[in-house]
């Protein structure tokens, strides 16, 4: 029975979706992935994987402190996310330590003080799915935080789209021209502490910075173009986030690590056959040796 | 005694200072440009000389004196689209996902509504600036597949579209070819004659001589500023760098 259902793609697909629990999840994993997708062709470009690590792992103890005080978790979150921001600033401007020891030695920080919260506010906390997420035990108030959220950042990025682009590009320019530079990396900051704290849902805290950078990097060796690099980021982590889904539910695998896996495959695929960028260069192969 | 017209001036930076958490980059520099003059900015790596641009443009705070731009602020320079800041290539990353029209048309944001959706006029502009430093043939390739000149040219389109009246650039001249240089000198006689005001910084003596005015020489303050006839001699050269011998740098017949 279980091998004639592999058989056919058709209700491989279609079984899953008899599952109130698996449509959610399916559901939710696209709305946070395509979120993710989006904010992952600016990070990428400017530079901010270990920023997007640091900030994700940051949220930990605000999402402890949330639970236990009976707040939104997005809103602990997003003190945590943008109070690790500031403190790695201040510190690096206050110290002659470099910045990225400082982005390491703050997040580390952060993260320890959420797993020592955790182990004493005993409270029905579950760490596993902070830390690996459980996108197919979401619950109804976490799907209406979280729907608020994306539709918040995607919002947002829409509106501020060209900005961010040139804020990423030339800063400098963009200051010249008065444009609002201070805004705008606030702005991409704060859209970062929001999507690590959707994201964390899908794939928990520990490879949230995989939905942040993964679809962007993939993306990046795909195109030339800014506006081609946000569509297939989006795709790429939507697509990542279904096929991981699909594929934990039929060979019972952890879900969160499927879909950053099946991310790291399409960044594979591409970072060896991407037509211009690919180590094989496609284009070339079916164009013939000339 | 006759007062200062400060509207005399493009570019009127008085006394300024600049520090990075406590440490000196500039200091007591002054500098006034009218329309039409071409300034050089000339110093050693660390002297001051982006220090001096970022100033400028406001993209950092001056901690003493005072800067006024057509007699104005800083901020206010901002808001009109005064000041262009055309980059060095290094500057830049040139693997930006970004095509040459994207590019020149970030010239036109700060005059756009806030989805930065061009109008008839800015997509005029943009075609216009493109065309004037001849690169119509490259309006959508990739920043990553133009040589450094054509790259060098993009943000100079991008200065142009941006109908500013005073132009910030840095080391305009290094690392582009000979076509990109002829058209570089061609675009500074007709900014010069359009009242446009011209601040570059180079590493070539030579290039001093032949376009700049004026010449402001700078080690973390001004060692010499004033007409390059009367001011680039060998004596303020060395100064400037540190006691190295002007002969060393550009030519004993200097």
């Amino acid at each position: 029975m279980e091998l004639c259902s592999f058989l056919t793609l058709d209700s491989f697909i279609t079984d899953p979706l008899t599952h109130d629990f698996m449509r959610k999840a399916l559901l939710m994993s696209s709305l946070v992935a395509a979120v993710c997708g989006f904010l992952s062709s600016y990070l990428t470009l400017k530079g901010w994987a270990l920023m997007g690590d640091a900030v994700s792992h940051s949220v930990m103890p605000g999402v402890v402190v949330a639970y236990a005080l009976g707040l939104p978790f997005s809103l602990g979150a997003f003190v945590f996310g943008v109070g690790s921001v500031a403190l790695i600033g201040f510190i690096k401007q206050k110290s002659r330590v470099k910045e990225d020891t400082v982005i390491g030695l703050v997040f580390t920080g952060f993260f320890a003080l959420g797993i020592v919260l955790v182990s004493k506010i005993k409270s029905n906390i579950d760490l596993h799915s902070i830390l690996f997420g459980s996108p197919l035990g979401i619950s109804l108030s976490d799907v209406k935080q979280t729907i608020f959220i994306s539709l918040l950042v995607v919002i947002l990025l829409s509106i501020f789209r060209k900005d961010l682009m040139l804020y990423c590009f030339d800063p400098r320019h963009a200051k010249t021209v008065g444009i609002n530079v201070f805004f705008l990396h606030y702005l991409l900051l704060t859209c970062l502490s929001l999507a690590a704290v959707v994201g964390l849902q899908s794939v928990g805290i520990i490879l949230v910075v995989a939905m942040l950078i993964t679809p962007g990097a993939t993306a990046y060796l795909l195109t030339d173009k800014f506006d081609n690099m946000t569509v297939i980021s989006v795709l790429s982590a939507v697509i990542s986030s279904l096929i991981g889904i699909y594929v934990s539910f039929w060979f019972d695998l952890e879900t969160g690590g499927s879909i950053v896996l099946a991310q790291t495959f399409i960044f594979l695929f591409a970072f060896l056959f991407a037509p211009r960028y690919g180590i094989f260069k496609l284009k070339k192969l079916f164009a013939g040796y000339k | 005694m006759e007062s200062i017209n400060y509207q005399n001036f493009r570019i009127d930076a008085e006394n300024i200072c600049v520090d990075y958490n406590g440490k000196v980059a500039l200091y007591d520099a002054n500098l006034r440009l009218k329309p039409g003059q071409i300034c050089g900015l000339v110093g050693m790596n660390g002297a001051g000389k982006t220090t001096f641009f970022n100033a400028l443009t406001g993209f950092v705070n001056i901690s003493k004196g005072k800067i006024r731009i057509n007699g104005e602020s800083v901020r206010s320079a901002q808001k009109d689209q005064t000041i262009a800041y055309v980059p060095q290539n290094e500057g830049i990353d040139s693997q930006f996902p970004i095509s040459v029209w994207d590019v020149v048309m970030m010239g036109r944001y700060g005059s756009m509504n806030i989805f930065r959706s061009p109008r008839e006029s800015d997509v005029q502009a943009v075609k216009d600036a493109i065309e004037r430093v001849d690169l119509t043939d490259h309006l959508s390739t990739p920043i990553g597949n133009l040589s450094g000149g054509q790259r060098k040219r993009t943000f100079l389109a991008r200065a142009i579209a941006q109908r500013a009246s005073i132009l910030l650039l840095d080391e305009p001249f290094s690392g582009v070819d000979i076509r990109t240089e002829k058209l570089i000198s061609e675009l500074f006689i007709q900014f010069k004659n359009e009242g446009k005001t011209i601040l570059l910084s180079t590493h070539d003596m030579i290039h001093v001589r032949e376009f700049c005015d004026l010449v402001l020489l700078i080690n973390k303050t001004v060692v010499a500023y004033g007409e390059t006839s009367e001011v680039f001699t060998p004596e303020n050269i060395t100064t400037t760098f540190g006691g190295i011998s002007p002969d060393f740098l550009f030519g004993p017949e200097s």
